[in-house]
């Protein structure tokens, strides 16, 4: 169930050039985040829309969000500075389910969808279990929180030119090490996402993919974040990444 | 403390603040946020007489102060709505306002009738959505389709026949005549004004439907206008909407003509808006002297 918090930017953070990262105080949220959910946060009065953002990670008190500078919003959202505040509706949607990881899960995460892997990295661990990431940039200069998840348990880099870690996608080091894990949670690119499918349902495992669509209301009401699934009945239908996602089973996803 | 309720076609609304059909559900949602009691009316999801799926994502592109929609009636059809919904929305002390659409001039008057032995207390009848192939739009724009549509509803009708118009026409009172005359009992307005977006980058246009409805503060003049101008061209109650998200902006609405309004985009800013604006019109009211937030509607001094 989301609320809506009043928030206090307590740390900004540059990460890469235009990927930022801002800690906040919202006690409500926090302490109700699960991991994959994301946060809805208004932009400024130019800005008609509130943004989602994956949450990244969260302290007792605390949320933590990395974005990227795409437009107006995001970019409003990465000027602001410690004390000021934030209207935020979260946490929204549908997070990763931890019951169905198996002893050894691996969080897989592409560009911008590498910070909501660190949470659930971190909330397999605490569950028990032994958590690898699969870490996708495209280049040297766009890695973001590799130590962070270093801290956590095994991490493969690799970087789509070859200039940082492993050179090739997330999903050569998935299919190179496939027989180590007991399922797959990734986020990132509809092509990424589906080709981690491909190889999770080729082997038998479980895998959850977190979607991204362009989004209303963030709460379920609107229906404009449309996610083709496949119907019971072999039909597409339309379930919302707000509300019914974002994560998703793989094998529910009409890629 | 004024008086905030409304008679809206014989239905007592306790304040004249609605939601706008298509933007809040069926209500579940928003009622995690408040009491759904403290509304004058809800306005469901449109509904059509069997399940659909919508058009494909994207179905929304922002835009300077509104957003274009191509959901395309995406809605579990009639049926489900009154047997899964109606129970629900019961629990709260507001009205039920069903909006309902059809393809064919005989699936509107099965929609009418059938929604009409169903515990609502207002029926909208969109003749104006600009998202989808067969109807919707193109009933709302010639005014002898509105006059055909319209009287074939009205037989089947047994609560107060709102109809919603669409503000792509060049003359909306001619439109807003024709459902008048044809037996429309009040009228709302404005639907979503057709727009386009075109991503530059990839040349190819945001919305999947190419097309979309556009709504927000963007639109609310445009509203306020058709609003005033309705009001001066027929004599039934009109449901003023487009662009409202404040209690002064639902004072202008009501100034121009409207004797209630909805709320529609402004709750995806802020699901507090609709219970907000009903405050902020209550303030308005008792802070210019105005006893009976009646006495705004129409009150615009030309």
């Amino acid at each position: 169930m989301a609320v809506q918090e009043q928030c206090t930017v307590i740390k900004h953070e540059q990460l890469t050039g235009n990927i930022f990262a801002l800690t906040l105080s919202a006690p409500k949220i926090s302490r109700l985040a699960k991991a994959g959910q994301f946060v809805h946060i208004s932009c400024g009065d130019a800005q008609l829309l509130r943004r989602p953002i994956s949450i990244c990670d969260t302290t007792e008190d605390t949320l933590r969000i990395v974005f990227v500078v795409k437009g107006e919003g995001t970019k409003w959202l990465s000027q602001r500075k410690t004390g000021d505040g934030l209207d935020i509706l979260g946490p929204a949607g549908h997070g990763f389910d931890l019951d169905r990881l198996g002893a050894k899960p691996v969080f897989i995460g592409g560009g911008i969808g590498v910070p909501p892997m660190l949470k659930s990295m971190k909330d397999a661990k605490a569950l028990g279990a032994q958590p690898t990431a699969i870490l996708g940039f495209r280049d040297k200069d766009a890695v973001i929180l590799e130590e962070e998840f270093q801290a956590v348990g095994t991490v493969y880099t690799a970087t789509d030119d070859g200039s940082y870690g492993i050179s090739g996608f997330v999903s050569d080091v998935l299919e190179g090490h496939i027989a180590e894990f007991t399922s797959v949670c990734c986020c990132g690119p509809k092509g990424m996402l589906r080709a981690l499918a491909m190889i999770a349902e080729k082997a038998g495992i479980p895998c959850q993919v977190s979607m991204e669509e362009r989004m209303g209301c963030g709460i379920g009401a609107c229906l404009v974040c449309a996610c083709s699934l496949k119907g019971e009945d072999g039909e597409t239908k339309y379930g919302h990444v707000c509300k019914d996602g974002p994560v998703f089973d793989s094998k529910e996803v009409a890629w | 403390m004024a008086d905030m309720r409304v008679n809206f076609c014989g239905v007592e609304l306790k304040n004249p603040i609605t939601t706008a059909s298509g933007t809040f559900g069926f209500g579940h949602e928003y009622a995690e946020f408040y009491d759904l009691g403290e509304l004058g009316g809800i306005g469901v999801k449109g509904l059509t007489p069997t399940e659909r799926l919508g058009n494909p994502a994207p179905r929304i592109a922002e835009t300077p102060m509104g957003i274009l929609n191509c959901v395309g009636l995406q809605n579990p059809g009639i049926d489900r709505f009154i047997t899964e919904q109606i129970p629900y929305l019961r629990q709260f002390d507001t009205k039920i306002i069903a909006n309902v659409s059809g393809s064919t001039v005989e699936e509107y008057a099965g929609m009418i009738e059938k929604i009409s032995d169903a515990d609502v207390d207002l029926i909208e009848m969109n003749i104006s959505c600009p998202n989808v192939k067969c109807g919707g739009m193109t009933f709302g724009t010639q005014p002898a389709m509105v006059e055909e549509v319209v009287s074939e509803a009205k037989r089947y009708a047994k609560k107060p026949l709102i109809v919603k118009l669409s503000p792509n026409v060049t003359d909306i009172t001619e439109i807003a005549r024709a459902a008048v005359g044809a037996g429309a009992d009040a009228l709302s307005l404005i639907n979503t004004l057709l727009g386009m977006r075109i991503d530059v980058e990839t040349r190819r246009p945001i919305l999947s439907n190419v097309v979309g409805g556009l709504s927000g503060p963007a639109v609310f003049p445009v509203a306020v206008r058709m609003v005033y101008q309705v009001h001066n061209a027929v004599d039934v109650p009109i449901l003023g909407m487009g662009g409202i998200r404040t209690g002064r902006d639902a004072a202008e609405m009501m100034m121009a003509g409207a004797s209630a309004v909805a709320i529609g985009t402004a709750c995806f800013a802020d699901p507090m808006t609709p219970v907000r604006c009903a405050g902020e019109l209550e303030e308005f009211c008792d802070s210019h002297g105005v006893g009976r937030v009646t006495e705004l509607t129409g009150a615009v001094q030309v």
